[in-house]
């Protein structure tokens, strides 16, 4: 009999809840307090959780490597995406008045809901990222 | 109330950080720090600050202690005995410590509504967000909206330290 069988049925009935409540620090960060970055630093532990409790194989094939390393530079990428969208739309660099037809609150609310979600991409996908590189290190 | 459980976070503080001292076995000392940044997250939900305690919990409680957990695996658990006098480094930090208290003596007092940091632009954008955004959370519309070029930056620099760690390590990284 495995010695953390507990842990192993409480982590799993556990990492579907702490990935809600990422998503929702993430889409409430409007309102309340959270954002972009605690909602991806929540869905990366969420990962981390998991591969410490099922290992890391079975966490690389949940969340592939490969996949983490290209979502650390599309965040970023996201954020400066939004900037040029401000540009493109007849604004300054990171202006969201005028990305929707000059309907500025509309336009601050896509504006800050994009940036966030760059922020989201590349914390979660960093931390995870630089989890996996230690703690593929000790292995075999 | 207040005053009674800031004083028994503080206390709880500085026990803690005696403990982290004191204590030789890094395994125990990862996780007194773990314990140090969730009085700190308390301290600060008791100041009303929730975003930085949010981030506080999820951050020096969480990913700090698994990266130090990580560095733990590969090393050895117990501190080396110092090889060098304490004298130096101790004068030198309670030396920054008298400091920083004489320099608490110069703020104002916590709250007070007539501090340059409550009437400037602190007021300026409690007054203008609500009509210029829409966002009823001002810590946000000031992050991504007001100050999103700074915010870039700070994305910008996550993304250069992931990259330089994962340039580090991967360079010992044995292919499995």
């Amino acid at each position: 009999m495995r010695l953390d069988t507990i842990l192993r049925v409480v982590s799993k009935l556990f990492i579907p809840f702490i990935f809600i409540f990422g998503l929702y620090v993430q889409l409430h960060g409007d309102f309340g307090p959270g954002g972009g970055f605690q909602a991806g630093v929540i869905l990366a532990a969420g990962v981390i959780l998991y591969a410490i409790i099922y290992g890391l194989n079975a966490a690389e094939r949940a969340v592939p490597r490969a996949l983490v390393e290209f979502l650390v530079p599309l965040g970023v990428l996201i954020f400066a995406g939004v900037g040029l969208w401000g540009i493109a739309s007849g604004g300054n660099y990171l202006e969201y008045n005028k990305l929707i037809h000059g309907d500025a609150i509309h336009g601050q609310h896509w504006g800050v809901f994009l940036v966030e979600i760059g922020v989201l991409v590349t914390v979660a996908s960093t931390m995870i990222a630089i989890f996996y590189a230690f703690a593929g290190r000790g292995r075999p | 109330m207040e005053l009674l459980i800031n004083m028994v976070l503080l206390t709880l503080l500085a026990a803690i950080t005696i403990g982290i001292i004191r204590v030789r076995n890094l395994f125990a000392v990862v996780v007194l720090a773990g314990a140090y940044s969730f009085l700190m997250a308390s301290v600060m939900m008791v100041l009303d600050a929730v975003d930085v305690a949010m981030t506080e919990a999820a951050v020096g409680a969480g990913i700090s202690t698994v990266l130090a957990l990580g560095a733990l695996h590969l090393t050895k658990t117990e501190e080396a005995a110092p090889r060098y006098s304490a004298i130096l480094p101790l004068f030198v930090a309670v030396g920054t410590g008298a400091m920083l208290i004489y320099g608490t003596w110069g703020l104002p007092g916590f709250g007070l509504a007539d501090t340059p940091m409550n009437t400037g632009v602190g007021l300026d954008y409690l007054n203008r967000n609500m009509a210029e955004t829409g966002i009823p959370n001002v810590v946000t519309a000031v992050l991504a909206s007001y100050r999103g070029f700074d915010t870039l930056g700070e994305v910008a620099v996550i993304f250069t330290a992931g990259i330089g760690v994962l340039l580090l390590l991967k360079r010992f990284q044995r292919e499995g």
